[in-house]
């Protein structure tokens, strides 16, 4: 069993606690990053992600708890030693070097042949799209192509694990986007294990095979980027990821809910009877329809445009407000009916998080 | 561009203060006193050209230059500790460093003198374990020591402010790259730190290669450097016109250097050195 772990698992973080002065960073963490795969660590700013990409990487040792790296505890090994390299938020290129010599620096530190240094560099420089860039100067590039160099630096000694620290967050939106596309293609091709630090909700279900949620110190869920949007496991995570509709409900039985004045069927089970539960439905999933028709019914309190689609508040019986979003519009004070079917309710544990569900609410 | 009269105070300060007496150095350099007539005449540059005040412009520039290289041996390491995160009483080590310029340049010697005499407490504290008395005062050694104590903080504060704006997370991509501390330390922090270490060369270097007053009290009368000839010409010899000529001399040396020290540094754009330009 050990055996399949070692191959399966490259890092490993054992009941990791993290204190700074008097604060606890992180709590008691537990986590495994499978070999190859696309890890997104994700939180708010604050939330401990950050420390724990650092704690990996040996610039911060952790208060209590193991790091494992191929199935060996690498606590006590410099960062220099640990056969993984970082992109870092701010690039972090050298700014005495040319272009050439910051992606071989790392090759350089390991006495290879010049031949074979030129020929790793091109190699790289093609694999970031920036061919012929050799000679020039970091301050001739601009934050994408400074990016791409990062990137390329820290790839060019095939490193088991690529560590990324926010690595898209100075640049604009076009150009995030492209990168993460490029990014995501970049670990499929070369096989290699990313570990993705973000606060960015979208970035992480566009790239990531695995998000790890993390809210104050604690991993929240872990799952596919289907599963943490779908089946969100509280209140925090629904509302972190996309916006939700949050409301508190009464499971009556399986597969039957109630919640805003009416009951709902449903496809969940196991919760009991009539217990209290939270209730999430995606926006996009609230289909209005004519007053009559729907299960319950609301008035339209703002309409915005937002390109793509139109969000709505609609403000039903018992002061509850949705949030719909929908590519049909319907004006400011008109009665409509809501529907949603079985598949798009989600039924969460009441969680102590009320301030969250409250937000929403409100 | 409104308001230009505000500046006129200093421009008529710059005019009284720094024009007007560089026209006269220059006035008197370029000039020769025959008898009530004064008139045109590299006369006193010719006489700089004799051996035995060309040794003394050499010997200046040796002292300086091995003042600088003391400072620099003490003050990179001393900004290093400065500019570290870890050490937490940098307050009063910059405190400690600065605190002697706040006395006068001339007390702070005379200090070194009750140091380093015959019967000063260093050589009482050696004759303790039987050694000495040596003779530290009015020597090399004592006008090199007296001024590395003096110009020690113009080294070091240029480098640390070099040293504490620099980008930490260039030194943690390095050891994420592969580089043990020294390697760190040779690859990326001494090399962006040479602007810093450049301003402090400068800084250095200029006032060691002038100075008078150190040399006159640790160095007695027997060694005179380029400042104490200058001095002599102004104040005893009464010779305006080749104390001019040799105060232009030393403005050339300085310029010179600053040129080399500048040519070298030209890679980084740096506020330091250009600065002073």
């Amino acid at each position: 069993m050990s055996e399949k772990n070692v191959s399966e698992n490259i890092i490993e973080l054992v009941n990791i606690r993290k204190e700074f002065d008097d604060n606890v960073a992180l709590k008691n963490l537990n986590l495994n990053v499978r070999r190859n795969e696309f890890l997104t660590l994700l939180g708010p700013s604050g939330c401990g992600k950050t420390t724990t990409l650092r704690m990996i990487a040996g610039f911060e040792q952790p208060t209590s708890g193991q790091i494992l790296c191929n199935g060996k505890c690498i606590n006590d090994v410099p960062p220099y030693l640990r056969p993984l390299n970082t992109v870092f938020q701010r690039y972090a290129l050298f700014p005495h070097m040319s272009i050439y010599e910051n992606i071989a620096f790392g090759l350089r530190l390991k006495k290879k042949p010049e031949a074979y240094i030129k020929e790793r560099v091109k190699a790289m420089l093609n694999l970031v799209n920036l061919n012929g860039f050799e000679k020039r100067s970091i301050e001739s590039l601009s934050g994408g192509q400074q990016q791409r160099i990062a990137i390329a630096r820290a790839l060019v000694s095939e490193p088991e694990v690529l560590l990324l620290d926010e690595p898209l967050g100075a640049l604009d939106l076009k150009m995030r986007q492209g990168m993460q596309m490029e990014l995501k293609d970049m670990q499929r091709r070369l096989g290699i294990t990313f570990i993705y630090v973000t606060h960015d909700q979208e970035e992480a279900l566009t790239m990531s095979d695995t998000i790890v949620l993390i809210n104050e110190g604690e991993i929240q869920q872990k799952g596919t980027p289907e599963d943490i949007y779908n089946e969100p496991k509280n209140a925090f995570v629904a509302d972190f990821i996309g916006e939700s509709n949050i409301i508190d409900g009464v499971m009556l039985r399986d597969y039957s809910v109630h919640f805003s004045g009416a009951t709902f069927p449903c496809v969940d089970k196991g919760f009991g009877e009539d217990n209290p539960v939270e209730v999430v439905v995606r926006p996009e999933d609230v289909q209005l329809v004519e007053k009559e028709k729907g299960q319950i019914s609301g008035v339209v309190q703002s309409v915005v445009f937002l390109g793509v689609h139109y969000e709505m508040h609609v403000l039903c019986d018992h002061g509850i407000d949705w949030l719909v979003h929908s590519t049909a519009m319907s004006p400011v004070g008109s009665e409509v009916g809501i529907c949603v079917t079985p598949e798009n309710i989600h039924i969460m544990e009441k969680s102590c998080k009320k301030e969250t569900v409250d937000e929403v609410e409100a | 561009m409104k308001k230009k009269w505000l500046s006129y105070p200093y421009m008529i300060w710059m005019a009284i203060f720094i024009v007007v007496p560089m026209a006269l150095v220059l006035y008197y350099a370029f000039t020769v006193r025959d008898g009530e007539a004064v008139r045109f005449s590299l006369a006193n540059f010719q006489k700089f050209c004799q051996p035995v005040y060309l040794k003394v412009a050499l010997r200046s520039i040796m002292l300086a230059f091995y003042c600088t290289i003391g400072c620099f041996l003490l003050g990179y390491p001393l900004a290093m500790i400065l500019a570290s995160k870890e050490y937490v009483q940098k307050r009063m080590l910059l405190l400690l460093l600065i605190l002697p310029m706040w006395m006068n340049i001339l007390l702070r010697t005379y200090a070194w003198m009750t140091l380093l005499e015959k019967n000063g407490l260093i050589n009482t504290f050696l004759g303790n374990f039987g050694l000495g008395p040596y003779q530290f005062l009015y020597t090399d050694i004592a006008v090199v020591l007296g001024m590395i104590y003096n110009f020690l903080p113009f080294m070091v504060l240029p480098i640390y402010s070099v040293l504490v704006k620099m980008d930490h997370s260039l030194i943690e991509a390095a050891e994420d790259l592969g580089a043990g501390r020294l390697t760190v330390f040779r690859k990326v922090t001494f090399p962006l730190s040479i602007p810093g270490v450049m301003s402090g060369v400068v800084m250095v270097f200029m006032p060691a290669v002038s100075t008078f007053i150190i040399s006159r009290l640790l160095g007695g009368g027997q060694f005179s450097l380029i400042g104490n000839l200058i001095e002599q010409q102004f104040l005893w010899v009464g010779d305006w016109h080749f104390g001019s000529a040799l105060s232009i001399v030393m403005m050339i040396l300085i310029l010179i250097s600053t040129a080399i020290l500048n040519h070298y540094d030209k890679d980084h754009d740096n506020e330091g050195v250009g600065g002073l330009w």
